[in-house]
């Protein structure tokens, strides 16, 4: 659990580095992806496994298919097949493959080696979560819900096409 | 925690936000500069869940989950924003929408 923790956390760094270091929208955010699965994985190792999975479903599902969203809206280039060839070429994906195979090589040590018992850190269930959420945090919980609402009505708002 | 030490998880979290802060003041294409972000607010979240998990408490989850539902707002409004300023300016560039007037 140590080694995977610590190559989750070399992998977390390259991936980020990568992240703002390249000039094309759409590769930063498969390398931004690899970097949110590291920390989801490096979430499992501390003991957190329902927060590891709300980083993989929340963060890495909604919140980056809004970025790939908007950047595909946008339509930057004015080529866009001849983007759509560049952006398929083997030498843009194989740096996100290969971090993803070490990710990937790592859940697998971790479903076939370690049981839940085994994670480092002092293991915090997600029912202890809920409890905690829903009696000392419940004024936090209804705050969010409103913020929540205030960011739907923002985007809405300025989702609107400029007169 | 038994193995790692808790320097440890939080100097990853702090090399992470650092590298975001990086981002932030380096680029000036708006997408990048909101993606910067994004790893910023990763980062203090991934500070809560360790120190939580030092002690073995819920509360730094609890927190996690603010942050999240938190930058999915600032994303949504963020993200407009950007769809606004392109339809504008024809451009991502940031240093393009100096001025304030509407």
């Amino acid at each position: 659990m140590t080694v995977v923790f610590y190559l989750s956390a070399a992998v977390a760094i390259i991936s980020t580095v990568l992240v703002i270091t390249r000039l094309h929208a759409v590769h930063a955010l498969l390398y931004m992806i690899i970097s949110l699965l590291a920390v989801a994985i490096i979430f499992y190792t501390l003991g957190a496994p329902f927060i590891a999975a709300l980083e993989v479903i929340v963060y890495a599902g909604a919140i980056m298919v809004l970025f790939i969203f908007v950047i595909m809206m946008l339509n930057l280039g004015h080529k866009s097949v001849e983007q759509e060839r560049l952006i398929l070429r083997p030498a843009d994906w194989i740096g996100p493959v290969v971090l993803a195979v070490v990710l990937g090589a790592e859940f697998f040590y971790m479903v076939l080696t370690g049981t839940p018992q085994s994670v480092t850190g002092n293991p915090v269930e997600p029912q202890a979560v809920g409890a905690s959420l829903y009696s000392t945090y419940l004024l936090g919980v209804e705050l969010v819900g409103m913020l929540l609402l205030a960011g739907l009505v923002g985007a809405y708002h300025l989702g609107k096409k400029l007169k | 925690m038994a193995n790692i030490p808790m320097e440890h998880g939080l100097l990853l979290a702090g090399v992470l936000f650092s590298i975001g802060l990086t981002g932030l003041l380096v680029r000036r294409n708006i997408i990048f500069m909101l993606l910067s972000i994004e790893v910023m607010l990763n980062a203090a979240g991934l500070a809560f869940v360790v120190a939580g998990s030092r002690w073995g408490a819920p509360d730094g989850q609890v927190m996690f989950m603010f942050i999240l539902a938190m930058a999915a707002a600032e994303v949504a409004v963020g993200l407009a924003l950007v769809l606004q300023m392109y339809q504008k300016y024809k451009t991502l560039d940031v240093d393009s929408a100096s001025k304030m007037r509407g």
